[in-house]
């Protein structure tokens, strides 16, 4: 049988998958946390606590007040110890809270059993509240608010189909990969949900074929569930992009600039269903997640448990390594689309699914060339763009022309880059383009 | 943290094709027909490819170092290739002074004069070629005979017609296409390249074979070569079958003259071809038609470098107009 894909361009790194194996374990509770207050896209959370508060673990430490916002809660029980700023994922200096651990007490309304819930007890309403409540943004990497995705959408359009995003695309990252094997009741129960609060009927599991025990299993158990099928795509980047994932799943195209809900989609990542069955059936704020520590330069890889706000060191520590000599470059996400972090002092937050060490050969740029027109990149631009004229375009600072070929449309995968025989820096000044063509259009909606 | 880390922006992994990889893929995938040129016309072949290769990579040098004064890219690879195509693009027994100067016209004006790699709007090789058919017209359209015919045919018989040559000359002079096909080498021999022609481009087989080897390293796309192949055999076909006794048919325009290099190596170099797949179409197929057109109503009985040298100059125009879909821009679902 052909396996499902999406059509227009995609490229096929290396996988790297070296902790696929490695099952979860759970990283002891770090000393401290820093809790930054912006995990989320959209406007940063509101303390509500001060300095010298005690609090315990689960307890609402700040408040996502705005439409688009999320609310965070303490990973750890202890005193907080400062409200400042703290370098995290994106380099700057960003409020968190810092939070000197003491001890282990979780809020007594979180039901810290092992025990597996799966009736449904709340209403669509509530569980869109309990969503909000409980902090839950998307796994993937993102980090969208999960419950914006289920609000009654606005216009009278009409979600039909979940779609969850079990696809993991990233090179070397396996944190998605381990939960489905480890947590496949908890995520189906979770899917569930989701489709009770989108009031859909339909839930496509979209899962790439490199993961086959993961396919069985959730295949299995997803059987005698109604309205939820699990589908095998074959193994192209970027298929774990919401468009290109709907694309692939059910043949629907979003419009440029509109969002999955315009295809009746709403979509969620796999470790968002987790997040949400733990918020909902067991009250259990987004206060830890799964990390994968991985790459070429480590011995020893795993995924850890990890509660946010750790510092990324933990990770390490945990493997019994220190930081190897060879590393040259720690990415924070996949290799594609993840950030380089100068330190591993740096965070975990909801939206990290990964650490990558890589030396120095993977990790330096290759000399730049002349562009040998080979046409390469427009290949394998899954948006169908044309990165070597919007390259140039926006090296000569014509962002009149980058919008009307669509820079606003690219979504930074990195497959022009990735493929570009002439190493030339494509993504980069794309990405200069299409910032400034999204101040030009934002200027332009409000004079 | 003391360690000195890299920080750049995504993506941190990196395809493994490079200039350098694709350059001397190509060239790996003439070596087929330059076996195959140095089995039919024995040594004169390889020192024509070598004088060739050499000329062009020490004019791209010297230009480079001393002209220009830049940084010397001399030896990735792309000055080989055209030293390579140029030399395929001649006669086995070319004055190797004129080859020189095919070289000076191929590197010097078509590809260095225009900025180097990647600037030149038409492929360099064709460049010198068309530069040499104009100059030398002679010397560049009098073909040896392959060695295994002079056995067959005796020492004297040296020099002989192309397939295509024959044709044009036999129906000028009102002899029907039908006939001429009678003195013509089997389809057999042309395929495996026992005729006349240019040093590289005989042997039909000798092209596809390293046709496959570009399409296996992902080097090239099929779209340009089975296009611009199937469009000449389309044009032709037309013709040929409203006037069997005038027009060859499509399986000899296909097989002759330089149809299969131009379609595999030469309408596929990247810099002179368009960005997009359905650019790459639209070049390939009004090449093929070119090509053929040119074949039959011009007055050379080749056409196939002038049909990709002009179809060339038609790039830009069509790398602005003809865009790939976009994603999500022709769609609604309202």
């Amino acid at each position: 049988m052909k396996l499902k894909t999406f059509k227009t361009g995609g490229v096929h790194p290396p996988e790297n998958k070296r902790s696929a194996h490695v099952p979860i374990k759970i990283l002891p509770t770090p000393a401290q946390v820093n809790i930054p207050l912006s995990q989320h896209l959209g406007q940063p959370a509101v303390p509500l606590v001060q300095k010298g508060d005690k609090v315990k673990t689960g307890t609402l430490i700040a408040k996502g007040e705005a439409f688009i916002s999320a609310n965070i809660h303490s990973s750890v029980s202890g005193k907080v110890l400062k409200i400042d700023d703290v370098l995290d994922v994106s380099g700057y200096r960003n409020k968190a809270i810092t939070i000197n651990t003491e001890g282990d007490e979780w809020e007594e309304s979180i039901d810290t059993s092992e025990e597996l819930k799966t009736e449904i007890k709340l209403k669509p309403e509530e569980i869109i509240e309990k969503i909000k409540e409980m902090g839950i943004v998307g796994l993937g990497g993102a980090a969208f608010p999960a419950h914006v995705k289920y609000l009654p959408p606005p216009g009278g359009k009409k979600a039909d189909t979940l779609i969850v995003n079990g696809v993991e695309c990233e090179p070397y990252l396996t944190a998605d990969h381990r939960i489905m094997l480890e947590k496949s009741d908890e995520i189906l129960t979770g899917v569930r949900i989701m489709m009770k609060a989108g009031k859909v009927k339909r839930a496509i599991i979209g899962i790439e074929a490199n993961k086959p025990d993961a396919i069985a299993l959730i295949s299995s158990k997803a059987k005698d569930i109604p309205g939820v099928e699990v589908v095998t795509l074959k193994v192209k980047y970027p298929q774990g992009a919401e468009k290109q994932l709907i694309k692939a799943l059910l043949n629907r195209e979003i419009p440029c600039g509109k969002l999955p809900l315009d295809v009746g989609c709403i979509i969620n990542n796999i470790g968002t269903a987790l997040a949400i069955y733990e918020a909902v059936q067991k009250n259990k704020p987004l206060l830890e997640r799964v990390v994968t520590i991985t790459g070429k330069t480590l011995t020893k890889t795993g995924n850890f448990k990890v509660r946010i706000g750790a510092p990324a060191a933990t990770l390490l520590e945990a493997l019994g390594e220190n930081l190897p000599a060879a590393a040259a470059k720690i990415i924070c996400g996949g290799p594609m689309m993840g950030k380089s972090v100068n330190n591993l002092d740096i965070p975990i937050t909801k939206g990290t699914s990964g650490f990558i060490l890589i030396d120095e050969s993977e990790a330096g740029r290759r000399e730049v060339k002349n562009c040998i027109r080979c046409g390469k990149c427009v290949g394998v631009c899954p948006m169908g763009l044309e990165p070597y004229l919007l390259e140039k375009l926006a090296e000569r600072k014509n962002f009149a022309a980058c919008e009307a070929l669509g820079a606003a449309d690219c979504m930074e995968c990195g497959c022009c880059s990735y493929t570009c025989p002439s190493a030339r820096p494509l993504l980069d000044y794309i990405r200069y383009g299409k910032t400034n063509v999204m101040r030009i259009m934002r200027e332009r909606r409000q004079p | 943290m003391s360690k000195e880390l890299t920080i750049s922006l995504s993506p941190h992994q990196k395809g493994d094709l490079d200039v350098e990889k694709i350059m001397w893929g190509v060239i790996i995938a003439l070596l087929p027909a330059l076996a195959a040129s140095v089995y039919f016309y024995g040594f004169s072949a390889i020192k024509v490819v070598l004088i060739g290769m050499v000329s062009c990579i020490a004019l791209e040098y010297l230009i480079q170092k001393f002209v220009l004064k830049t940084k010397v890219t001399a030896f990735d690879g792309s000055a080989a290739i055209t030293g390579l195509l140029l030399a395929f693009n001649v006669p086995a027994n070319i004055p190797y002074w004129q080859l020189l100067i095919g070289a000076v016209a191929a590197i010097g004006i078509a590809k260095m004069a225009f900025g180097g790699l990647g600037k030149n709007p038409f492929n360099p090789a064709l460049v010198g070629r068309a530069f040499m058919l104009a100059s030398f017209p002679v010397q560049m359209t009098t073909w040896p005979l392959p060695l295994h015919r002079i056995w067959e045919l005796g020492a004297d018989a040296v020099s002989t017609a192309t397939p295509l040559g024959i044709l044009k000359e036999g129906v000028r002079e009102g002899i029907p296409a039908a006939e001429l096909m009678d003195k013509m080498p089997s389809y057999f021999d042309m395929f495996i390249g026992n005729v006349a022609g240019c040093i590289g481009e005989v042997s039909a087989l000798a092209i596809i074979i390293g046709g496959i080897y570009l399409l296996s390293r992902k080097i090239i796309t099929f779209h340009i070569p089975v296009f611009y192949l199937l469009s000449l055999a389309g044009f032709t076909a037309v013709f040929w079958l409203l006037n069997p006794a005038k027009y060859a048919d499509p399986l000899f325009h296909i097989l002759t003259g330089g149809a299969m290099l131009g379609a595999w190596f030469m309408a596929t170099d990247m810099v002179t071809s368009p960005m997009s797949h359905k650019g790459q179409i639209v070049f390939a197929v009004a090449g093929g038609i070119l090509c053929g057109a040119i074949r039959l109503f011009g007055s050379y009985p080749e056409g196939c470098s002038y049909s990709i040298l002009i179809m060339n100059a038609f790039v830009p125009l069509i790398d602005k107009y003809i865009k790939p879909k976009r994603f999500g821009k022709e769609v609604n679902y309202d």
